[in-house]
């Protein structure tokens, strides 16, 4: 008796110990986000001990590494805001077109096949994005400008901004897919028994009751193209240049933050520590889009019951 | 016929003439969305010709047969080895490396070979018909070369046997890979159990309390966090605060690891959920307890899933550059490490340091390189496939 009490014993305390490992585990995420978000703000509050805070936000001159340098950011947020903006121009329209094709005109079969082919450009590395964007589409866009009798500079923010673009094709394409077939079917019968061509049944019963799907989808991408890092390093240019201009060379948050960590600056240098209070600003502005992607998508969830996305 | 359609047509109550406006309508949107998922698809099928098309170059090398010279002054100053007229066309990586080869060759010392040894990158690249900068003299010996068959183009093992060198020729991606390997396994030996222990907790433990909704948003939001920031944890916190070594696969691993979680958590979540209850229960009624049934029951039904997933979370971290570039892992390594703790680059950040260079030949192995890249990863993701498809119980 007195053996299998003491059996019983061990094994709960084994169950305990296994269940606190568990728990441990699942804070390792926790820890993760709270790491990302304490290192960068420790920085960045070193750096606006060094620098004022509001030059950081509205200032319009960066330039960093010389006497008297100075950090406004403006023309790098600009930069980041036009390719962005050409980014998503390229992936909504093609993303959206792309999915409502896979989900309301293709046979299942069909879509077997090029929803896979589709989710191939989200698992390119984004390194090779860049390389396409660098060597091949970048002297594209000056021919074509050319072309066109304009002049365009072998970085500008239209080479990176399309090829971005594409790369996020699969975030809104896959995403939408899911939420355009989770949309119930009697709609459509409604839609159709009421006269409607297929054509107005998407676009005026099918796509409205999707929207926040869709939303959240173009959100995701956006954030997204803002964190993006790989193809605007390597295609996008290094002058912080407050131009609307998507011919030009322009630079982003991301290429400012990887330029600053990669120089020689000591690390306490208000260049280096320029990276973290950018990086702080790239972490609230995606941490909100995020937010506000993930709750449109579950409140789509909960109207409609589903339970595939 | 045609007249009696006409007049249903004018008599017909239920005729709408914007009908035929709101057919066309419908028709032009349908083109358009068909339009767009070719577009995507006609892209990818372009880029990949284009990777292809000035990869495969890459693959070849040209090789130069000449005399060798093995002697004391070769040894001093390796350009004497070859004759005069030989040097420009002579790797200069290559004669550089003449002492090493005596070193491991001791009998060749003090006698000549006629051996094919590796060309210069020029006349590599005047070989491709690419862009090259070469004296009109210098052309007209490699043709006569050429013509005679002293100059050939081989296959090209440097490419995978060598590490990165300054001399375009003579640059390989053996330490890149090796890099990429033992960043992996770090990666790999961090996120699998604890993504898998995570997904096990919230899947089989928990309670629906407020923490485990916390965990489940932060996991949510970790995935959609960019890549760079995980950069500046890797920087603020496994070099700075704990001194870890810059540049080493040990805080490159750890960073991919962080990155990889979320993936490897959603995935294994999904698998656990698609074990039906009724197993759990059966495992209860034969008087288990409830970590006898995951362990025994649940987590064996489940795993592969959990597998396929973290292959495919093993994939994303392969072609991630931008957190290592941060952390230092784009420094030039020429020879492979052999310890987590030692510099070392990984395939994509040795990718990303040739495509800045300015000479034609490192293009060419750029994007050679992104085509191993890619196979591998391909591959990867067949396999995940494959096992999926092999192992899946369907309920």
């Amino acid at each position: 008796m007195s053996t299998f009490e003491s059996r019983k014993k061990q094994r709960e305390l084994n169950e305990k110990l296994i269940k606190f490992t568990l728990i441990g585990a699942a804070t390792i995420s926790i820890l993760t986000t709270f790491g990302i978000l304490f290192s960068i703000l420790f920085e960045a509050i070193e750096f606006f001990k060094l620098r004022s805070f509001w030059y950081f936000i509205t200032g319009t001159i960066w330039s960093p590494g010389v006497i008297g340098s100075q950090f406004g950011a403006l023309p790098i947020f600009a930069g980041t805001f036009v390719i962005t903006i050409i980014a998503l121009g390229v992936a909504i329209p093609i993303g959206l077109g792309s999915a409502i094709y896979m989900s309301e005109y293709a046979s299942a079969n069909i879509r077997d096949y090029l929803k896979p082919l589709l989710e191939i450009l989200a698992g390119i590395p984004t390194v090779v994005y860049g390389f396409f964007a660098a060597i091949t589409v970048a002297p594209l866009v000056v021919q074509i400008a050319e072309f066109f009798g304009l002049e365009a500079t072998f970085n500008s923010a239209l080479a990176s901004g399309v090829v971005m673009g594409i790369m996020i094709i699969p975030t809104i394409s896959s995403l939408s897919d899911d939420v355009i077939r989770a949309v119930p079917d009697s709609q459509r019968k409604a839609a159709f028994g009421l006269g409607m061509t297929h054509g107005e049944t998407i676009k005026d019963i099918v796509l409205p009751t999707a929207l926040p799907g869709i939303i959240s989808a173009s959100l995701l991408a956006l954030s997204k193209a803002l964190g993006e890092t790989m193809v605007v390093v390597m295609a996008a240019g290094l002058r912080p240049n407050l131009s609307w201009n998507p011919l030009e060379d322009m630079t982003t948050v991301t290429v400012t933050i990887v330029n600053a960590l990669v120089g020689d600056f000591e690390f306490s240098s208000p260049e280096t520590l320029s990276a973290f209070a950018l990086g702080l600003v790239l972490f609230v502005v995606t941490l909100i889009l995020n937010m506000i992607s993930l709750s449109l998508i579950r409140k789509f969830k909960e109207k409609y019951k589903v339970n595939t996305l | 016929m045609i007249k009696r359609k006409k007049k249903n047509k004018q008599e017909n109550p239920f005729y709408d003439p914007s009908l035929k406006k709101r057919h066309t309508s419908a028709a032009r949107f349908k083109k358009f969305t068909l339009t767009s998922l070719i577009f995507s698809i006609a892209f990818l099928a372009f880029f990949l010709f284009d990777i292809v098309g000035k990869g495969i170059p890459a693959f070849s090398v040209a090789y130069v047969k000449v005399d060798i010279t093995f002697n004391e002054k070769s040894i001093e100053d390796t350009r004497f080895a070859v004759e005069k007229e030989y040097r420009e066309v002579v790797s200069r990586a290559w004669l550089r490396d003449i002492p090493h080869l005596l070193k491991e060759n001791p009998q060749l010392m003090n006698t000549t070979q006629n051996i094919w040894v590796l060309a210069d990158d020029q006349v590599d690249q005047y070989l491709k018909g690419h862009h090259y900068k070469l004296k009109e003299k210098e052309i007209t010996f490699i043709n006569e070369l050429y013509s005679k068959g002293l100059i050939e183009k081989k296959f090209n093992t440097i490419f995978f046997t060598n590490g990165d060198s300054k001399i375009p020729e003579y640059a390989g991606l053996y330490s890149g890979i090796i890099g990429s390997i033992l960043t992996l396994i770090i990666t790999m030996l961090v996120a699998f159990p604890i993504g898998v222990m995570t997904a096990i907790y919230l899947e089989e433990f928990a309670d629906d309390n407020k923490f485990t909704r916390f965990i489940e948003i932060n996991i949510n939001n970790l995935a959609a966090i960019p890549a760079i920031l995980f950069g500046l944890l890797g920087l603020a916190i496994f070099i700075n605060l704990f001194g870890m070594p810059r540049s080493s696969p040990l805080v490159g691993g750890l960073t991919l690891a962080l990155m990889t979680l979320p993936i490897i958590i959603v995935s294994s979540r999904a698998a656990l959920r698609a074990v039906p209850d009724n197993i759990r229960q059966a495992g209860y009624g034969l008087g288990l307890n409830k970590i006898q049934v995951t362990r025994d029951h649940v987590l064996p039904l489940a795993f592969p899933g959990v597998l396929t997933g973290s292959i495919l979370g093993l994939s994303h971290a392969m072609g991630e550059t931008a957190p290592l570039i941060i952390i230092g892992m784009i420094a030039f390594i020429p020879d492979a490490p052999s310890m987590v703790t030692q510099a070392a680059t990984v395939m994509p950040a040795q990718l990303f340091t040739w495509a800045g260079m300015p000479e034609g030949m490192y293009i060419e192995k750029t994007a050679a390189g992104i085509m191993v890249l890619l196979t591998i990863l391909i591959s990867l993701n067949t396999i995940a496939i494959y096992l999926r498809k092999k192992f899946e119980v369907k309920w």
